[in-house]
């Protein structure tokens, strides 16, 4: 490929293609102070590249290759190379992964126990993990947990954290600008802005965490808590694993073993009064 | 070295690997789909921690697939059990359902079953009641096209399960120019305990070589003739030789079975019977750029070659006329 990058995030190695240096730039830029892979040895690689020969300079069209893809997936503007570099990541991991039980959830850690956020899209756990981030406790990621089948144990994986419309002006008044990357308009999700987790996030990502406490946020209702049984938590979380079925025996057991853990799905109307609830309930599970 | 060449002598000889550049090996075997197989061939191989953990996980997959493949091949028996019709796996589900040494990490996508023409009406009918639906609008043009002039019904998924069955009548389409016994093969085919059947270990790899050669354009070849050297090997014998040779003749294949074996023995080092296979021909190494026709991105190299074998697979599958016609419609979707 003509343009690339390599960079480890948590125990994983990513090999990034492009035809054009554009997203390679915006990558590099990004995740700036992230190791190289182990032994330089990649899990995954992604390429983008034209949809069309012609459409490497003809109205540029991003088409995001790799190991493993969508067969539809549409391409995407140039202009959101850097988002389709991130999606290509996701895809690799949502795919292929099968080393750990991938929880689609952000995570942050304190005192080496991990909190797990899990909902739908939109449910508010990018911002409330990279909020979080920055007020005392550590970002394992926003998109993606690991579990390891074996010891239980939450491994990071602190991606660059997506936050959409809203979220992008509540984390621009929490933190230093030059840990943004560039502001992303009419994507099929609005406006988007990465933003790179704190060095502490970055000095800690091979460190794993014991689940604590799961919770299950919803935004846009008054605030509530309700606790919830280890039947349901199993349920969502089969939902929110791409590869619960992959991992045969080895993912029902780690999720047996997961849904022994507090659990809460919590209502918020905003992010003050979300903050609050979760620093409730994690001294109440404490 | 391209990563095609280097899958290649990784699979031969895994002691040769000397520092390879590991994600573009990788890369390469997901993309040709040999990425478990590898991981069966390096099992016992020192190999640094990353690879280690990467083929680990390949192999959990594998497994997955196999359990997979085997539990959708019951599913098929059982809807069609009540018919009594022979019913006979092909390709990745047959190795892995008789556990042949092919089965070691390879992947499995579709259910190809192998039926009795003259039941294919029914054996279609029991498959739609048990739950398994038209991918092709019916009676659209691809439908059509199927039914009238491919060796198989319109591809069908199961609503559940999302998992696509190729109903096959023969190994080739009628319109190509070998005719294979249809019928020799299902008479020739192996019972399982589980009341499945296989094809007899010749016409396993003619089949094997008749997709490679005759009907594709040699996407997914690497696999393919992997398949065919695990074949040979697992089966090889003086008894096995003279079987494949007539076989071949029998099913009209011997050109696309000699070529199978002479590229299997360059590439794989498979143990063949030279009488069969021939003398190397200048083609043969075209076919073998095609093969290797990867980079260590992964992607596809050499446009060129590859459209031309593109072109030969229609070639070899309809007669000029129909291909003009056929390839008219595809072009103006």
């Amino acid at each position: 490929m003509k343009h690339s990058l390599t960079l480890r995030i948590g125990p994983v190695g990513f090999r990034i293609g492009s035809a054009w240096r554009g997203p390679i730039d915006a990558l590099a830029a990004l995740y700036k102070g992230y190791p190289a892979p182990e032994d330089g040895i990649c899990d995954f690689t992604v390429r983008l590249e034209p949809e069309k020969p012609w459409r490497r300079w003809l109205r540029p069209s991003v088409a995001i290759q790799g190991d493993y893809v969508l067969p539809d997936a549409a391409p995407m503007a140039l202009a959101h190379g850097l988002l389709a570099a991130e999606m290509g990541m996701n895809l690799q991991m949502a795919l292929g992964q099968k080393s750990w039980l991938l929880l689609h959830a952000a995570s942050v850690e304190k005192d080496g126990r991990a909190l797990i956020l899990t909902g739908e899209s939109g449910a508010g756990k990018s911002t409330l993990a990279a909020l979080l981030g920055e007020r005392g406790w550590r970002l394992m990621g926003d998109e993606f947990a690991l579990l390891d089948p074996e010891s239980g144990a939450l491994h990071p994986f602190p991606r660059a954290v997506s936050l959409k419309n809203g979220a992008i002006r509540v984390m621009e008044g929490e933190v230093d600008s030059a840990r943004f990357g560039p502001r992303l308009e009419g994507t099929p999700k609005g406006a988007i802005r990465h933003l790179r987790p704190n060095a502490q996030a970055l000095a800690r990502m091979d460190v794993p965490a014991s689940p604590a406490l799961i919770l299950f946020p919803r935004f846009g209702e008054a605030a509530a808590a309700r606790a919830v049984g280890p039947a349901e938590i199993f349920m969502r979380l089969t939902q929110a694993s791409t590869n619960y079925v992959a991992l045969g025996q080895a993912g029902f057991d780690a999720l047996t073993r997961l849904v022994a853990t507090p659990a809460a799905a919590i209502d918020y109307p905003d992010t003050a009064s979300a903050v609050d609830l979760v620093e409730t309930l994690w001294a109440e599970a404490a | 070295m391209s990563a095609g060449r280097l899958l290649v002598s990784a699979l031969r000889d895994p002691g040769s690997l000397a520092d390879p550049d590991w994600s573009a090996l990788i890369a390469a075997a997901r993309a040709e789909q040999l990425l478990g197989s590898l991981a069966e061939r390096l099992r016992n191989h020192a190999l640094p921690r990353k690879t280690t953990q990467i083929l680990a996980a390949a192999r959990r997959e594998s497994a997955h697939q196999r359990t997979r493949a085997l539990w959708e091949a019951e599913m098929a028996r059982r809807a069609l059990a009540p018919l009594g019709v022979p019913v006979v796996l092909l390709k990745g589900t047959a190795f892995h359902a008789a556990n042949l040494a092919a089965a070691a990490g390879r992947s499995v996508g579709d259910l190809d079953i192998l039926v009795p023409r003259e039941r294919m009406a029914q054996v279609e009918a029991a498959l739609l009641a048990a739950g398994w639906e038209r991918m092709k609008e019916a009676d659209g043009y691809d439908d059509l096209y199927y039914r009238r002039w491919m060796h198989e019904l319109p591809p069908l998924i199961h609503r559940d399960r999302d998992r696509m069955i190729d109903v096959h009548h023969t190994i080739l389409p009628p319109t190509a120019r070998p005719t294979p016994d249809a019928r020799a093969l299902i008479a020739d085919s192996v019972a399982l305990e589980s009341g499945l059947r296989i094809l007899a270990p010749a016409d396993m790899v003619i089949h094997a070589a008749a997709h490679l050669f005759a009907d594709g354009d040699l996407a997914g070849g690497l696999r393919n003739l992997w398949d065919i050297d695990r074949l040979l090997r697992q089966f090889d014998s003086a008894a096995f030789r003279a079987q494949l040779a007539a076989r071949a003749d029998l099913h009209q294949l011997r050109r696309s079975t000699a070529r199978a074996l002479r590229l299997a023995a360059r590439l794989y080092g498979s143990p063949i019977d030279r009488g069969l296979a021939g003398r190397d021909r200048i083609a043969d190494r075209l076919f073998e750029a095609r093969l290797l026709a990867r980079n260590g991105w992964g992607q596809p190299r050499r446009p060129l070659l590859r459209f031309a074998f593109y072109v030969r697979s229609h070639w070899l599958r309809m007669p000029p006329a129909m291909l003009a016609r056929h390839l008219w419609v595809k072009a103006r979707r």
